[in-house]
């Protein structure tokens, strides 16, 4: 039995880690500019199929991969520049739709490209299960947890301790004092598209292995990658990740100790008492509002 | 100027009504609601390609009663609602003479009181056995049911003496109700079910679910689904070192499966339409050559076949036969040359349709096939 | 003006099937969007007037639906009896629910409405026995309203139609009336209101409960015009559509709402043509819409027409009509 549950828990980080990342997307973007970008899971669907793409086309593996991440990180900023720059003045709630036509665009815009069937990505370092105390782990598993733990530490010294990192969290705390103080409000803004973009392009380039991609994957990653970062407390990178590990464990929990048709009700219920508990998330700072 | 201009534009849109109004003999409307796109697009797209194909050859011979066969089409993205409202548009807007389609059981089940009350002829290519029981009049299927899937894994599992096994489905139509038979039909085959786990669809990694199966004495383990998952739970199984026979359903007999799978689908049984292994019938066996041609044809224009894109073959090939005998589009008369269908060889198997049985399919029609060396080979 | 615009909306419909009888177009589209307007003036309620996200409502007109379903299907229950058992279902879980999530802010509130529109829909497709799981329950006997048996396309028009026009006259009463005007304080600064003596939670509860009410009547006609019901027509998918419809209209009107939901069924139906395309001419369109008319269609539209009216009729230039007072 205690084996089991380390099988579960050992299954529910590898899911929540991609879960994680997809949920530091949504947070860098909501933090330039309080706007949930709805095409977050879109990004990790076109990195792991261009690099699919890429890959059929006979480049090597690891040159298809960086390949991949550019080319969407490219996506990202003509996302921002082409539809969300133009509406600069509109309301939160409108930039939000914009972000969901985007995301209906690119999946539109994949099912074109490369059709409608699942596709795999080689693993990196092959299939042969590890095990690790009674668990089995496939060794992209490792790839996915190391590639995660890389991305959160080199984005958390990004934001802390560059001064275009800083710059870009300014932008979130107040925009108009940012831009006083002579930070480039529009340039941080395409620069937390593209970042976001290039983070989640790594992400599902990494667990295209496990998971395979298709023109529709973003969607599921996109609920998942969002609630992550809202249960971590939206605004907190950091929490973002926090959020998906725990998400992808309770899953896998639920999944195994209580019910596994029912999990993602599971899942959600704690998301629901998290929120009551905690309203601003985990980790999230809490809301002061101007009366 | 601006009279000038209107003008024209008003000369063009006459002209373009006139054009339609002279036409030849009125074409054979042929309306279909497929899943191109959504969760089960990998059935829809190749049974679309497959209508468009057969009717673009018969049109090229003449058509049938010398009228040519014209395909109005509707992606149903696998929503049953969707497919309810394309089919009224079909029978209300498009006027089509008949109706091929439903990929999905949900979108056939859903069209079915539709059909009925609008009295026109439905072909369905899915694969619930509620579709044809009970049998309504204006309603047939020509894809192997769920049911028969069951009994033939049940059949295989007896003949190597297995009885207790464990099953893993997902949350779509197919599988729940390809569970429900399994459930059904078990104590007839004297089977025990140790475990029933399910997954969602768009699920990335089963091995909770098959955890918790391994920590049972299952003897064999059945998944019934279709689309990727199938193919991560049977990576999963291989990752967490369970050594047990894995049965799939006929949702997977695509070449599809066996490249996501890869090294994991060895030895994987599943009942397949024969179309999957044409090549290894005896030559004798009559569905051969219709199988060959039908694979040639497609593989030519499309990439691998699949046994889907079969079904879109059979229900086209019998409904051009039923038109040709009833000499007409008098959708009674087409309705009752359909009933009539015998001995018609398809891609399915051999069809024997009758009052009571709208599919007119048995459970010969599948054979049980084992994935070896990444390819089907009929399982003696 | 308010009445003007409802009469004249009012008359159109009516008049749209004398005019296209036996139109695919009128009975079988117009059917599907007077629901989508119903739900959408219900959501604009809680999102324009009470400023709070839904993601979930999908999950409101599901428990009318399958209420319906449910309950005439396998206990024979009568129609309409059924349909207000769907109410009171809905309204009971909203007014349970209302105050926990009604506490949350922005984007927590869309995540906890979004989560309870989650647990409803695996609920619906895993207990198979009740529900009849993804492949949903059919069979619906047709509703039966005072002896009158709806049971073709041609009439549900005019009952959906009727339904649709009570829901707005009532959605723009409750907009004018004291609870409205509580609402749109809330919306405004919610402190502010609170210390204006305004009940803010009990506002909230109210309007959630009474949109709630709106999508669960919506789901049990919808029962009964389709004879079945299945999880996809209540997905996560449906809500994030109807929240579209309510900001593409123009949030905060109730005719926007509708306008919206008239445009986007329209939008769909009319990109059927385009295929593979179709994905990818919907996602632009959004975006083109959202960006060029971030008001929504319904002001884009008045003013386009208040513009062409100043245009035609009064031969004012551009220039004229920006330096005379437009609203």
């Amino acid at each position: 039995m205690l084996e089991q549950i380390f099988q579960f828990l050992v299954t529910g980080i590898t899911v929540g880690s991609i879960y994680a990342l997809v949920g530091l997307g949504f947070a860098l973007i909501y933090n330039a500019s309080d706007v949930v970008n709805f095409a977050q899971g879109e990004f990790v669907m076109l990195g792991a199929m261009t690099a699919i793409a890429l890959l059929g086309a006979g480049l090597p593996l690891a040159l298809a991969a960086i390949a991949a991440t550019l080319l969407t990180a490219l996506t990202g900023l003509l996302l921002e520049r082409c539809a969300i720059e133009p509406a600069r003045g509109a309301s939160v709630v409108t930039t939000i739709i914009i972000t969901i036509g985007a995301a209906i665009f690119l999946r539109g815009a994949a099912s074109l490209l490369w059709g409608k069937n699942s596709l795999p990505l080689p693993a990196f370092s092959g299939n042969e299960p590890i095990n690790l105390g009674g668990a089995t782990l496939l060794p992209q598993s490792l790839w996915v947890l190391g590639g995660t733990v890389l991305l959160v530490g080199l984005t958390r010294a990004f934001l802390n301790r560059t001064l275009l990192g800083k710059a870009l969290l300014a932008c979130s705390f107040n925009p108009a004092a940012a831009q006083l103080v002579g930070i480039n409000v529009k340039v941080m803004l395409r620069l937390a598209y593209g970042l976001s973009a290039g983070l989640g392009a790594i992400a599902g380039i990494l667990a295209a292995p496990i998971t395979f991609s298709s023109y529709e994957a973003g969607i599921m990653l996109g609920l998942k990658g969002f609630s992550a970062a809202i249960v971590g407390g939206i605004g907190n990178p950091m929490g973002a990740v926090a959020g998906g590990l725990l998400l992808g464990v309770l899953e896998a929990l639920g999944a195994g100790l209580i019910s596994s048709g029912y999990k993602d009700a599971i899942a959600f219920v704690f998301v629901l008492m998290v929120l009551f508990f905690e309203p601003t998330g985990l980790f999230g700072h809490k809301i002061a509002e101007r009366v | 100027m601006l009279i000038q201009r209107l003008l024209r534009i008003f000369i063009a849109i006459m002209l373009l009504v006139g054009v339609n109004g002279v036409s030849a003999a009125e074409p054979i409307k042929v309306g279909t609601f497929l899943t191109v796109t959504g969760p089960a697009s990998f059935l829809g797209d190749p049974e679309l390609k497959t209508l468009q194909m057969v009717i673009e050859d018969l049109n090229a011979k003449g058509g049938l009663n010398g009228r040519k066969i014209e395909l109005v089409h509707y992606d149903t993205g696998g929503n049953a609602r969707e497919a309810l409202n394309f089919v009224k548009r079909l029978i209300q807007k498009d006027q089509v003479d008949l109706i091929v389609g439903g990929t999905t059981s949900g979108d056939s089940l859903a069209v079915i009181p539709e059909v009925e009350k609008a009295r026109i002829p439905l072909i369905s290519l899915a694969g619930a056995v509620e579709i044809i029981e009970p049998v309504r009049k204006w309603v047939f299927k020509v894809a192997h049911t769920d049911r028969m899937a069951a009994a033939k894994i049940f059949e295989d599992l007896r003949k190597r003496g297995l009885n207790k096994v464990a099953l893993i489905t997902g949350d779509g139509g197919f599988d729940k109700s390809g569970r429900a038979q399994i459930l059904k039909l078990a104590p007839e085959y004297g089977m025990t079910l140790v475990a029933d786990e399910s997954y969602g669809n768009k699920d990335t990694d089963m091995t909770t679910q098959l955890t918790k199966i391994r920590a049972t004495d299952a003897q064999a383990i059945i998944n019934f689904g279709f689309g990727q998952a199938p193919a991560i739970v049977t990576k999963n199984i291989k990752q967490l070192g369970i050594d047990l026979p894995v049965y799939q359903s006929h949702g997977v007999a695509s070449k599809t499966f066996i490249d996501l799978a890869g090294e994991a689908a060895e030895g994987v049984r599943l009942p397949a339409a024969a179309l999957v292994v044409a090549e290894q019938l005896p030559d004798t066996d009559p569905q051969k050559p219709v199988l060959l041609a039908y694979k040639k044809e497609y593989e030519a224009k499309h990439g691998p076949v699949s046994t889907f894109g079969g079904h879109a073959y059979d229900g086209i090939m019998i409904a051009a036969e039923a038109i040709k005998r009833a000499g007409g589009t008098d959708k009674a008369k087409m309705r009752d040359e359909i009933e009539k269908i015998s001995g018609f060889i398809g891609t399915a198997g051999v069809f024997n349709m009758t009052p009571e049985d709208h599919m007119g399919l048995n459970l010969d029609a599948f054979k049980m096939v084992e994935i070896r060396d990444g390819a089907w080979k009929i399982v003696e | 003006m308010r009445l003007a615009g409802f009469l004249v909306f009012a008359a159109v419909v009516l008049l749209l099937p004398v005019l296209f009888p036996n139109n695919y177009f009128v009975t079988v589209v117009g059917v599907a969007a007077g629901l989508h307007v119903i739900l959408a003036v219900g959501l604009n309620l809680l999102m324009g007037y009470a400023g709070q996200i839904s993601l979930g409502h999908a999950a409101f007109f599901g428990m009318g639906g399958y209420a319906s379903a449910i309950l005439t299907t396998h206990f024979d229950w009568p129609g309409w009896l059924a349909l207000l058992a769907g109410l009171l279902v809905a309204g009971t879980i909203a007014w349970l629910l209302a105050r926990p999530i009604l506490r949350l802010r922005g984007h927590y509130l869309a995540m906890a409405t979004l989560g309870f529109g989650i647990i409803i829909h695996v609920i619906l497709v895993q207990a198979t026995e009740w529900t009849g799981g993804p492949d949903g329950l059919g069979s619906i006997p047709p509703l039966n309203l005072l002896g009158w048996t709806i049971d073709n396309d041609a009439q549900w028009y005019w009952v959906i139609a009727a339904a649709m026009l009570l829901v707005i006259w009532l959605s723009l009463n409750i907009v004018d009336s004291r609870i409205g005007r509580a609402l749109r304080a809330v919306r405004g600064s919610e402190l502010a209101a609170q210390m204006m003596g305004i009940d803010t939670a009990h506002a909230k509860t109210q309007v959630f409960v009474v949109s709630a009410l709106f999508a669960a009547f919506a789901g049990s006609l919808f029962a009964h015009q389709q004879a079945f019901v299945s999880p996809d027509s209540f997905s996560l998918m449906v809500s994030v559509e109807l929240v579209t419809m309510v900001v593409l209209g123009g949030i905060a009107s109730t005719f926007g709402a509708a306008c919206g939901a008239i445009a986007l069924t329209l939008l769909h139906e009319g990109l059927v043509v385009f295929e593979d395309y179709e994905m990818i001419i919907h996602g632009g369109l959004l975006m083109a819409v959202m960006i060029f008319l971030p008001q929504g269609l319904f002001v884009g539209l008045t003013q386009g027409i208040q513009r062409s009216w100043s245009w035609i009729v009064l031969g004012r230039g551009a220039k004229a009509q920006r330096n005379s007072a437009v609203s």
